[in-house]
């Protein structure tokens, strides 16, 4: 997936997280994160971060995320909006669930 | 006329008379009553006088209450005081500290208070006491077990600075006044009362004085040594709100609801019984739905006990509730409860919850908590939140949940997306051995020592999960997450009621 | 073929969670309520509607709804967002889709023609998929019967009044002005054996009128109503729940049924009158709701 502008999705309200995707050339995913559960799931919402971006395609970038306690589909859906609106693309590569 | 020898004549008289012969009275004073309050009273100029007269020295405890709450000037006033007055190495014990209070840092910092006792810290002053900020541990009590300290001289206080809403001359002080006007009122000042009668010196400072006597009074004169008149000793704003009103989110109902029928499945409403509620969102609005249920069985509670909020007073002025005992009034309807209604009682910290005496809390049928932390022992934190760091108070939390024969501990299964339900808590407060049935939004689980209540809770249809059950959907919905890391060092040491260590505080670790 | 959804449940309460909203989706579980409905419509802004669409297809796929049914209101076709709405969530698993703005039973075939499409595309059996649809104009009322009949997949039609008492040019009152609309939606919905619902009472802290509108639409014969606060769910099925002397009044009638038939007699009687086929009729359905309402409680 090919970014071509900064693009935001989520909010500041408890239990989302608000996620800003800024396009790179190179450097791989740059990503910066706060969190009001940092200690107990930073970790964890990194790895998901990572895992939806390369699910998407995304190599290059400069994420922001602001969480505020978002369960992990929260932060899947997140970070996917935020990553199609900065590729200004619709499509997207829905999956049947278990 | 009586001589030394005729009074030896008299059998015993040794034994029932020690001061000897009667040798006349002082001259009498007859000035009127009002000229004499006025000119010969326990009035001194300033909050410095005071502080000398009491003898302070360094090394020394002083006492607070905080029957003020967020809206407390008086601590940081006294401790600015004493800096100013270079006074170093007090300890300061409070019967609670809030964030209003974060001044106190610099007084750490600059050695003037060394220690400090309270039943909780919150705030700007509580995270930097999780940073490593005293070298000395904080010791957390209970507020029964405060009573017990104080008592037994484990807590010595040589000088207590009490605020008081209304005090006369002569130092019969309360939290509200039966004078018209005052702009200024906490209802109950049941903490104070044990600081006032066991503290060796006892300075109250007052923003009203009322006339002689200022009854009925919290404090009794004969406890108290000196007053000093300030104009501002609280917000009353910070103090308490008009009323405590009940929770709107429907989180908090769904929990109150479920714990009120748990109480009244597990056989704990009857007419007559005795309950105590707490100040959380969802324990507060559980009365709500006890009220209805004494509407439809048409019964009569006893007594409710503890934090008094206008809940328990409006179903007080409703006739569901004989009698009040209030050691802290929530909020004014509480107060101004206590100030009109007869059977509105106001008692003191030892009356509540002291182990070393018959308390009222060993009286309770019931008492409804909240909590920060439940772990599969049934283990409960109300004092460090999920990242360690202090906020909250232990309040009277393992006083009642000791004293009533069921504690139903309520709390949501999660907090945004941390769990409430976990393995081991991060600090015990209220051991498992006390707790009896945790209420959550997603189920409930009853403390296997209490298998006659788990019976009769299916028995009335409500599904008894095992607290590892709790724990498991709460795990299926947030993950499991990374413990906190904390340092070596320990930071608080955390009291049972009975003033054994039950559990200890260390400094995070933000490597 | 199993079917994600079940056509004869209990369907006391629909409980609508807005779609954008995380924390209110994490929570929807607990509040008691018989269907959840994740709206991907009114409640999202338009600017949204992508971010909603994802978040409701991810915790349609990740998070636990026990036994719930799950229902998702879908943007109307016509909108053009309607599509993009089900290319997302009939392969996430929802079991039933709301369709609002139903005007015509063409507007419930289109539907259906983008779902079989979306299920074949993805190898989920044609047909698993279920279908509510939302009446929300005065075309709509007229046209109930054949919106109701219009597809096997439809489990039920429910009344959306706020558009429709718009479109009859008036205004939410006492409900007189809902009476033609809910008798229309009920008799269509039980011609064509499909639940009917009704719409939501929005004002909250009215508690009186709000279970004087749920006794009205329990006397019509509705199985349900749309909520749109969780506290209305315990008043509600509540209301529902047949009183005790009623239940035991049932259980009786089939205890002598049961007794005729070991006689082999084809005529039952209780206290010396004849048992007629509907009284057995509703006897078996005050005691399926029953065990239904403590069949839900245990969940």
């Amino acid at each position: 997936m090919e970014l071509k502008q900064t693009a935001m999705a989520g909010t500041m309200e408890s239990s989302d997280i608000m996620v800003t995707i800024e396009p790179k050339s190179e450097g791989g995913i740059e990503l910066e994160l706060t969190s009001s559960v940092m200690q107990q799931f930073g970790r964890r919402i990194e790895e998901v971060i990572r895992e939806t971006l390369q699910g998407l395609g995304v190599e290059n970038a400069a994420v922001n995320a602001v969480d505020k306690g978002a369960l992990d589909c929260t932060v899947r859906a997140r970070v996917s909006a935020a990553a199609l609106r900065a590729a200004g693309q619709e499509e997207y590569p829905w999956e049947v669930g278990q | 006329m009586m001589d030394e020898k005729y009074l030896q004549s008299i059998p015993h008289i040794d034994e029932i008379a020690h001061r000897g012969v009667f040798s006349g009275v002082p001259e009498k004073i007859t000035d009127t009553f009002q000229n004499r309050s006025r000119e010969k009273n326990k009035l001194l100029p300033s909050l410095e006088d005071a502080i000398q007269a009491t003898g302070l020295r360094d090394g020394m405890t002083i006492s607070f209450h905080h029957h003020f709450r967020g809206g407390d000037h008086v601590i940081n006033k006294v401790v600015d005081a004493l800096a100013r007055m270079g006074f170093k190495n007090l300890t300061l014990a409070a019967s609670s500290l809030a964030a209003v209070h974060a001044p106190l840092v610099e007084h750490i910092k600059n050695g003037v208070i060394t220690h400090i006792e309270t039943s909780g810290l919150r705030g700007e002053l509580a995270e930097q006491v999780s940073r490593g900020l005293m070298d000395c541990p904080v010791v957390f009590r209970s507020h029964g077990g405060r009573a017990a300290a104080i008592r037994s001289g484990e807590l010595h206080i040589d000088v207590a600075f009490l605020g008081a809403p209304s005090c006369d001359p002569y130092g019969n002080a309360n939290g509200y006044s039966r004078e018209e006007g005052g702009t200024l009122a906490c209802g109950s000042m049941g903490y104070a009362r044990t600081d006032a009668k066991y503290a060796d010196q006892v300075v109250i400072l007052t923003n009203r004085l009322v006339q002689y006597p200022n009854a009925p009074w919290a404090i009794p004169e004969y406890d108290v040594d000196y007053i000093v008149v300030e104009e501002d000793i609280g917000d009353p704003k910070g103090i308490m709100s008009g009323a405590t009103r009940y929770t709107k989110n429907p989180k908090e109902l769904l929990i109150a609801q479920t714990a009120a029928n748990v109480i009244d499945a597990a056989g704990y409403l009857y007419d007559g019984f005795s309950m105590q509620m707490g100040s959380g969102g969802a324990s507060l609005a559980t009365a709500r739905f006890i009220r209805q249920m004494m509407l439809d069985k048409s019964i009569r509670c006893r007594f409710a006990l503890g934090g008094i909020t206008g809940q328990i007073t409006a179903m007080h002025e409703e006739g569901l509730i004989d009698r009040v005992l209030d050691v802290q009034s929530f909020d004014l309807d509480a107060a101004h409860s206590l100030k009109h209604n007869r059977f509105h009682h106001q008692i003191g910290a030892t009356y509540y919850a002291s182990f070393l005496s018959a308390a009222a809390v060993d009286q309770l049928d019931f008492v409804v908590l909240s909590a920060l932390e439940i772990d599969t022992d049934f283990n409960v934190n109300v004092l460090t939140g999920s990242d360690g760091v202090i906020r909250g108070a232990i309040g009277g939390h393992p006083d009642t949940a000791a004293g009533a024969s069921l504690s139903v501990v309520v709390a949501p299964l999660t907090r945004g997306r941390i769990p409430c339900v976990i393995d081991k808590v991060n600090t015990v407060v209220t051991p498992g051995e006390v707790v009896d049935v945790v209420v959550t939004d997603q189920g409930v689980a009853v403390n296997p020592r209490r298998p006659e209540v788990a019976e009769r809770l299916r028995k009335a249809g409500i599904h008894v999960y095992t607290i590892e059950q709790l724990k498991e959907k709460a795990e299926a919905l947030v993950g499991v997450p990374d413990p906190i890391r904390y340092l070596d060092r320990v930071v608080g040491v955390v009291m049972y009621r009975n003033n054994t260590i039950i559990d200890v505080i260390h400094q995070i670790d933000e490597s | 073929m199993e079917k994600r959804y079940v056509k004869d449940r209990l369907r006391r309460s629909m409980m609508f969670v807005p779609g954008n909203n995380p924390g209110m989706i994490a929570d929807s579980r607990i509040y008691g309520a018989d269907s959840i409905m994740f709206d991907l419509e009114d409640s999202v802004a338009y600017t949204e509607k992508d971010a909603a669409r994802l978040l409701v297809y991810n915790a349609l796929k990740t998070l636990d709804f026990g036994k719930k049914e799950i229902v998702v209101r879908i943007n109307d076709l016509a909108s053009g967002l309607g599509v993009k709405d089900l290319e997302a969530i009939v392969p996430a698993g929802v079991h039933v889709v709301r369709l609002p703005k139903t005007d015509s039973a063409q507007d419930v075939i289109d539907c259906e023609r983008e779902i079989v499409r979306i299920e074949e595309k993805h190898g989920i059996p044609v047909g698993s998929t279920g279908m509510m649809a939302a009446i929300e104009s005065a075309n709509g009322v007229l046209n109930a019967r054949e919106i109701a009949h219009a597809s096997d997949r439809l489990i039920g039609i429910a009344l959306g009044a706020e558009d429709y008492v718009t479109d009859l040019k008036t205004t939410r009152a006492d409900g007189i002005e809902l009476l033609f609309a809910r008798s229309m939606i009920l008799n269509a919905a039980r011609s064509a054996g499909i639940a009917a619902l009704d719409t939501v009472y929005s004002d909250v802290n009215n508690e009186e009128g709000f279970l004087a509108e749920v006794e009205l639409i329990r006397k019509l014969g509705f199985d349900g109503k749309s909520v749109i606060n969780p506290r209305q769910i315990g008043s509600l099925h509540r209301a529902f729940i047949p009183s005790e002397k009623d239940l035991q009044k049932a259980y009786a009638i089939m205890d002598a049924i049961a007794e005729a038939n070991a006689r082999g007699s084809g005529v039952a009687s209780l206290k010396g009158k004849m048992i007629d086929r509907p009284v057995v009729i509703r006897a078996q359905r005050l005691i399926a709701l029953a065990e239904a309402d403590s069949a839900a409680e245990e969940e």
